[in-house]
Formats: structure tokens, sequence, C-alpha cells
């Protein structure tokens, strides 16, 4: 009994810490053509973690983060997002969409809006900021990605490093709860890999909740609390990067590892 | 008689080129607002509308303007037995005519639009609506133009055939001088320069507004 309590305390301070903000459960997909896709996977992500996801091509690991914004629909399992349930196609989804923010391979920048419009588009459509309160979010974020002189360009101006950097401003001007990142710096030329992998290591160190797919190893390592392995559908590994990459159990993570670490 | 002088041809001529721009015209408006809609129903994700449309565009594609023309005169008649004027059967046939290729277009148009950018606007948390409305029909708009103004350039043309069922435009204007002063040669070239001269600047407008829209 008098061990009871220190546990109990410790699992109140636990949960507190710990609060979970992505609940996904036993998520499972199909596509059309019959392929299973995600075959029952389930991730807890609580409030100031950075996740990361691997996983060797076509694990599922881009469906997978896509299904906790509703961009990809699921047909069982289910996914919380902050305590409400999130699926494709679900009437008032937009309203959970703006806390979930998100950054493309392919940037996505829109082409016909400037640098500044790009972000400030969000803010003043749904959140209701004035242009002025819009635009001074917005030139505070690009300062802090390093891009506030180039505001008035459009994306087609600027390198893919800087659309990126202008991607996560985009996605962060709605002051979203949580940050997924779609395979980030793969479309990116090697020398600006870098300048985004600064933005995303800067981001987390302010706190912000981080779901990232990439297959940057040293990002990982560095930045990464938790590191999940997919592989043809299926959670196989979640666990600390010391471990992941210093001590993997699993031998399909042992050959994936000996993949990528030349 | 009077004597048919080549500037009262040429008046004639003109005058009657009314008729042509007018008939353009409502087929512009018309077939603009039945193809923005025939468009929006083509990629919507509601299985019936869809179809409807789809088979709205096979029909009027596949089928001679003439024939709709026929069909909206003499048809309407034979089904309601209220007689149509040559008029707006020719407004009718031009405007289910012209929607049916716009309607094509445009949703060539906004598919031709990147996936990412519906995408990247639903991820911000943009309604499907507001998508549409803030990001994908700016750019699909950039990739319309020059398909519709050279679309809008053969209705302009295509009202000609409004003269087969009696609609006094230009090219019947110009038939009916033609069998009084039987100067073919003189008047079928004055009504082909009037044709050219209303077709020619809407494709020069069409380049200069592209190249304005382009991205920077």
């Amino acid at each position: 009994m008098t061990s009871l309590q220190p546990d109990l305390n410790g699992a109140s301070t636990a949960t507190l810490e710990k609060s979970p903000i992505i609940v996904a459960k036993n998520v499972e997909k199909t596509y059309d053509n019959g392929f299973n896709v995600l075959k029952g996977v389930s991730l807890t992500v609580n409030k100031g973690e950075v996740v990361v996801l691997m996983g060797p091509s076509g694990s599922g690991k881009s469906t997978f983060i896509r299904t906790f914004n509703g961009l990809e629909p699921y047909q069982k399992g289910s996914i919380e997002i902050d305590g409400t349930p999130i699926s494709h196609g679900k009437k008032g989804i937009e309203l959970v969409r703006r806390e979930v923010g998100m950054v493309f391979q392919q940037f996505n920048l829109f082409p016909h809006l400037t640098i500044l419009k790009n972000i400030t588009i969000g803010p003043i459509k749904l959140r209701g900021l004035s242009k002025a309160e819009a635009e001074q979010v917005a030139m505070e974020l690009l300062e802090r990605v390093g891009i506030a002189h180039q505001a008035e360009k459009y994306p087609g101006q600027l390198s893919g490093g800087q659309q990126q950097r202008v991607a996560i401003a985009r996605a962060l001007a709605m002051k979203p709860k949580v940050m997924l990142f779609d395979e980030p710096t793969s479309a990116l030329d090697p020398e600006m890999v870098r300048e985004v992998l600064d933005v995303m290591r800067s981001l987390a160190e302010s706190g912000m909740t981080m779901v990232c797919v990439t297959h940057e190893v040293g990002f990982a390592r560095e930045v990464a609390d938790r590191i999940i392995f997919l592989t043809e559908g299926s959670l196989i590994a979640d666990t600390t990067p010391d471990q992941f990459f210093n001590n993997p159990k699993e031998e399909r993570l042992k050959t994936f590892l000996s993949q990528i670490l030349h | 008689m009077d004597e048919f002088t080549l500037s009262r041809i040429f008046i004639n001529l003109v005058i009657a080129t009314r008729w042509t721009i007018i008939l353009s015209l409502i087929a512009f408006v018309g077939g603009g607002l039945v193809g923005a809609l025939i468009a929006l129903m083509r990629i919507s994700s509601n299985k019936l509308l869809s179809r409807i449309s789809w088979l709205y565009i096979e029909f009027f594609q596949g089928t001679p303007l003439l024939l709709q023309l026929f069909l909206a005169f003499f048809g309407f008649s034979v089904v309601t037995g209220i007689n149509l004027s040559p008029l707006v059967a020719a407004a009718i046939a031009l405007t289910a005519y012209t929607s049916a290729f716009l309607g094509d277009i445009w949703r060539g148009s906004i598919q031709a639009v990147p996936r990412g950018q519906w995408q990247a606007a639903s991820a911000i948390g943009f309604g499907y609506f507001d998508q549409l409305k803030l990001i994908i029909l700016p750019q699909a708009v950039r990739l319309a133009i020059a398909p519709t103004v050279g679309f809008l350039v053969q209705v302009i043309k295509g009202t000609s055939l409004a003269s087969i069922i009696g609609f006094t435009e230009l090219s019947r204007a110009a038939s009916l001088i033609n069998n009084v002063t039987l100067q073919s040669l003189l008047i079928f070239g004055l009504a082909g320069l009037i044709y050219f001269a209303l077709c020619y600047p809407l494709s020069t407008w069409s380049q200069r507004l592209e190249k304005k829209l382009a991205y920077k």
C-alpha cells in the first residue's frame, strides 16, 4: 500500500508531462487495387515530442502520417488529434486540420501568390486575423526561417530550400498544435538539405510537437525523442534513437540500417 | 431597285455583323455560365452529377452544331408546338454547344493544377469551396485562357451556321446581297475580312493576357 502512493504520484506527473496529442489506434488502409498499405498501426505522440518515422519505401510511412490530418482515408481504426477524431471526408475536418501543420516533400507553395500571401492567406481567411496582424506574424516567421527579405517574391523565384522554409513558415502561421513533415528534404538538392533541417531543429528546440517522415539519419539521431520503424504496413519498432541505431533488435530493422548507414 | 455600291454593300454587311456579335456574346455568356456549372459538376465527387455532365459534354461535342441548331429550331416546335424565333433557337443551340466545350476545357484546366495544391490548401484547413476559389481556380484560369479564347474564335465563326435556320447575321446577309448583285468574290471576301477583324484581336488579346498572368 505504501508503495502505491508514490506510484500514483508518479503516474499523475507522467500524464502531465506526457499528454497525448496524436492517438492513432489500429489504423488500417487498403488501396482500391487491394494493396494493404497499413495493417493496423497504432501510435501515440505526446505534446512536445519529436517523433521520426523511418522505413523502406513503400512501407506506408507517408500514408500513415497523411492520415493524421485526414489527407489519406483509412478504413479501420481511429485517429484523434488532441481529443478530436479525424478522418477523411468527415464533416468539420477543416477545423481539425487547422491545428495540424503539414510540410510536403514537394513544398506545394501556391505559385500565384507572393511568399507573404502564401503565409497570410490561412490566418486571414481562417483565423480571422486582419491583414496587418497576419503580415506581422508572417514577417516574424519569415525572419525566423531566414527569408524575410524575399517576402514580396513569388515561389518560383526561390530555391527549393528557401521554398521549403517558406512552407514551414506557412504551416506555423496557423499556430498548429502539431507539425507533420512528409519527407521534407527528399526533393532538395544536397546543399539545401541542411538549411531546412536547421529550421526543423530549432523548431523542435522551441518545444513544437513534430512527426517527421525522413531519411535524414543525422537529424533522427540528434533531434528525435523516439524513432518509429515501419515496414510493409506494420510498426516494427518504437524506440529511442540510441537503441534504434546502436542496438537494433529486429532483423528487418538491422537490414534497413545496413542499407542506409554506409 | 437601288444600285448596290461598294459602300452600300459594306454598310449592309456591317449592320448584319451586329447580329453575329450579339449571337457570339450570348454564346459566350450563356455558354460560360452553363460551362462553369458543367465543369464543377464534372470534377465533383458526386458520381451522379459527374455522370450527367459527362453525358452532356459527350452529346454536344459529339454532334454537329448544325444538327443542334435544327433540333432547337425544328425539334422544339415539334415537341412543344411552340415556334422559336431563329434568334432564340440559335441562342439555345450555341449556348449548349459552347458550354459543352468550355465545360470540358475548364475541367481539364482545373485537373491540370497539381494535386499537391489541393492537399496544401486542405492541410491549412480550407474547405472545398475555399480551396477551389482561393487556390485552384486562380491557377486554372491561367491554364484555361489560351484554349478558351481559341474556342471562342471557333464560336464566332460557328454563328455563321445560324444562317441556315434563317437568322440574318453576317454570312446570311452576305449570301442575300450576293443573290442580288452576284459580286461573289467581293462580298464574301468582305465578309471574310469582317470575321477576321472580329477574331484576330481576340487571339492577340489572349496572348497578351497569358503573358501578363504568367508566373514570375
